[in-house]
């Protein structure tokens, strides 16, 4: 058999082992799930009365409130908090992975080295993705509406996928950074829960103070987010479709490389 | 021997984290199909040569082969020959013990049937076979390290490490895992066991070398470590001064101890020696209350190479230990 052939049984493997930790260990992927529905719930009935109104009555500029309700505007940012907090478990997997003796068993096995990583990635893409479903399932449930066709649905499916595989390899790399899970898990929380919320998730960015506006713009989040919304309500999207693209490429490729270094230097003696 | 026939060969082997020197240039030649120890205190320096030599981390220094592959230039060919059971256990905590073995299987490559037949032969043969569905977190340390073991087996190396295989077991835990280990070798391959446990290396090892602060300061055979160790003695306890005094002038004697009244002298540890000092007591009528044997131990070899015995030292996590003092002075002989 071939090397590449090795790799891809090798890969397939890892995943069989990490989607079984899945189902074994399930309290992230509910967490990971559970999270957004909170958020969607919550600011739909709680903030959303207040929010809504406010964006109807004041800000012009206000895109996807003028298409529906506060609850359309609301979930292109709730899915892309459900992709963003994906990026905790694979986290928190691989450096609870890292501490255990089963990698370094791994690590002297003659299987291609760079499954263990692999396994880890495609499972928790695949869970994440099956977690944005879930999201978006409630959030029609909810009375959520989308004005567009089914091309710009395969292209929401492909920017939730390209996205997912981007903040999977970053949490990849962080995970492999963290000394400790819980460690691993904090460090995530900035990238995974702040800077969504410094978006245009749940607020139009015209409502923001000059600065955070400024950041918001080009921060990753706001692209992703105004592209998503385009592709769900019709929205102008602008150049915030590029930009998704630059960050997807960013994130990925430098999570990727980041892992990679970290996995391939020397295990630290125990 | 020629070089074929040895499964693993190093020379010059170094390692350093920082400043701490944790290999200082170590040589091995272990002939295919024997065990070989490698004994010493915690942070002498073992773990980090099963890491080197089972391609888990590089060497700073040295070149090694594993059954003739060179280390850093065939790591793929020498993974495919060796196995590793480490000192830390290397099991899946959220997996079953028979999905373990599975696993194994899988990334060995192996047809799906013959992976079954293999794990379910594994479990029966580590007494698993009852907890075979049960996941490993919820294992006893003994379970643990026999799984830990199976998994090694299940792409049947022909050389396997051992770290430390029975530190943290109970003594029946320890005696269950030397009996594994004498059925490994019976089947024919090579073992690198590494133990703090001198008695330990002294019951599974053909040969043993000791090292210290990363360097070794002896190898051999156990006998013939045994025997560049000064001789056995018996300690003859009296009851009274008196008597003490008498079979100091009657016996060929060794130090003697005025406070515990007792009085050493060389002797094999054979009944018919110890008879024979008894009769010669008896025969001049000195009393004596008890005797105890002592025959040359692997601690006396320690002690003897190292100047200390072995369990002064502080076991620490990273490899150091808490004794500057080095062992200079000790001599370096090997036995070969």
């Amino acid at each position: 058999m071939s090397t590449l052939s090795y790799a891809l049984t090798d890969s397939a493997t890892m995943l069989r082992r990490n989607l079984r930790h899945a189902t074994r260990y399930p309290a992230m992927t509910v967490g990971v799930v559970g999270m957004p529905v909170v958020m969607l719930l919550l600011f739909n009935y709680v903030f959303g009365g207040a929010i809504g109104h406010g964006m109807t009555a004041g800000a012009a500029t206000a895109t996807g409130a003028q298409h529906g309700s506060y609850l359309n505007y609301l979930v292109p940012g709730i899915l892309l908090m459900t992709i963003a907090s994906g990026s905790m478990p694979i986290a928190v997997a691989i450096c609870t992975d890292m501490r255990e003796g089963i990698v370094a068993r791994f690590r002297t096995m003659p299987i291609s080295r760079a499954s263990v990583l692999t396994g880890h990635v495609v499972g928790n893409v695949l869970v994440t993705l099956v977690s944005s479903l879930l999201v978006i399932g409630v959030a029609f449930a909810l009375g959520f509406r989308s004005t567009t066709g089914l091309l710009d649905w395969a292209g929401a499916l492909g920017l939730t996928t390209l996205v997912t595989l981007a903040v999977t390899w970053l949490g990849a790399g962080l995970g492999l950074a963290s000394p400790t899970p819980e460690g691993a898990s904090n460090n995530v929380l900035p990238f995974s829960l702040l800077l969504p919320f410094l978006s245009s998730a749940f607020v139009p960015l015209g409502s923001l103070p000059t600065g955070l506006r400024q950041f918001a713009e080009y921060q990753p989040f706001t692209a992703f987010i105004e592209t998503m919304r385009g592709l769900m309500l019709g929205t102008p999207i602008g150049h915030n479709g590029v930009l998704a693209l630059v960050w997807i490429v960013v994130i990925g490729l430098g999570g990727y490389a980041w892992s990679k270094k970290l996995f391939h230097r020397d295990p630290v003696a125990h | 021997m020629s070089p074929s026939q040895l499964a693993i060969e190093a020379t010059g082997l170094r390692k350093a984290y920082g400043e701490k020197v944790v290999l200082d240039g170590i040589d091995l030649a272990v002939p295919a199909g024997t065990v070989f120890s490698l004994l010493g205190p915690n942070g002498a320096g073992k773990t980090t040569a099963v890491q080197i030599l089972s391609t888990l981390i590089s060497a700073d220094g040295g070149s090694a082969r594993i059954l003739g592959h060179d280390l850093t230039g065939e790591a793929d060919a020498v993974r495919a020959g060796i196995g590793v059971t480490g000192q830390f256990s290397a099991v899946d905590n959220l997996l079953t013990a028979e999905e373990n073995l599975l696993l194994m299987a899988d990334l060995y490559h192996l047809p799906r049937a013959e992976g079954r037949r293999r794990a379910a032969t594994l479990l029966e043969q580590f007494d698993l076979a009852d907890v075979a569905k049960k996941t490993a977190a919820t294992f006893s340390g003994g379970m643990r390290r026999r799984l830990d073991l199976a998994m090694t087996l299940v792409g049947q190396p022909k050389v396997i490490f051992l770290d430390e295989p029975t530190t943290g077991l109970d003594p029946r835990s320890r005696r269950a895992m030397w009996e594994i280990i004498r059925g490994l070798v019976a089947g024919g391959v090579t073992l690198f066991l590494t133990t703090q446990y001198l008695e330990e290396a002294d019951q599974l090892a053909d040969r043993i070398a000791v090292l210290d602060h990363g360097r070794l300061v002896a190898e051999g055979t156990p006998e013939e470590l045994k025997r560049l160790v000064p001789g056995g003695h018996l300690v003859l306890h009296f009851p009274d001064a008196q008597a003490l005094d008498d079979a100091a002038r009657l016996l060929p004697a060794g130090p003697r101890d005025d406070n515990a009244l007792t009085l050493q002298t060389p002797s094999d540890g054979s009944a018919r020696a110890v008879r024979a000092v008894l009769d010669r007591l008896d025969a001049a009528g000195i009393p004596v209350e008890r005797l105890t044997v002592h025959t040359p131990d692997l601690d006396d070899v320690f002690f003897a190479f190292t100047g200390r015995p072995t369990r002064s030292t502080v076991p620490n996590q990273t490899g150091q230990t808490s004794q500057s003092t080095s062992s200079d002075e000790t001599p370096k002989a090997a036995a070969r």
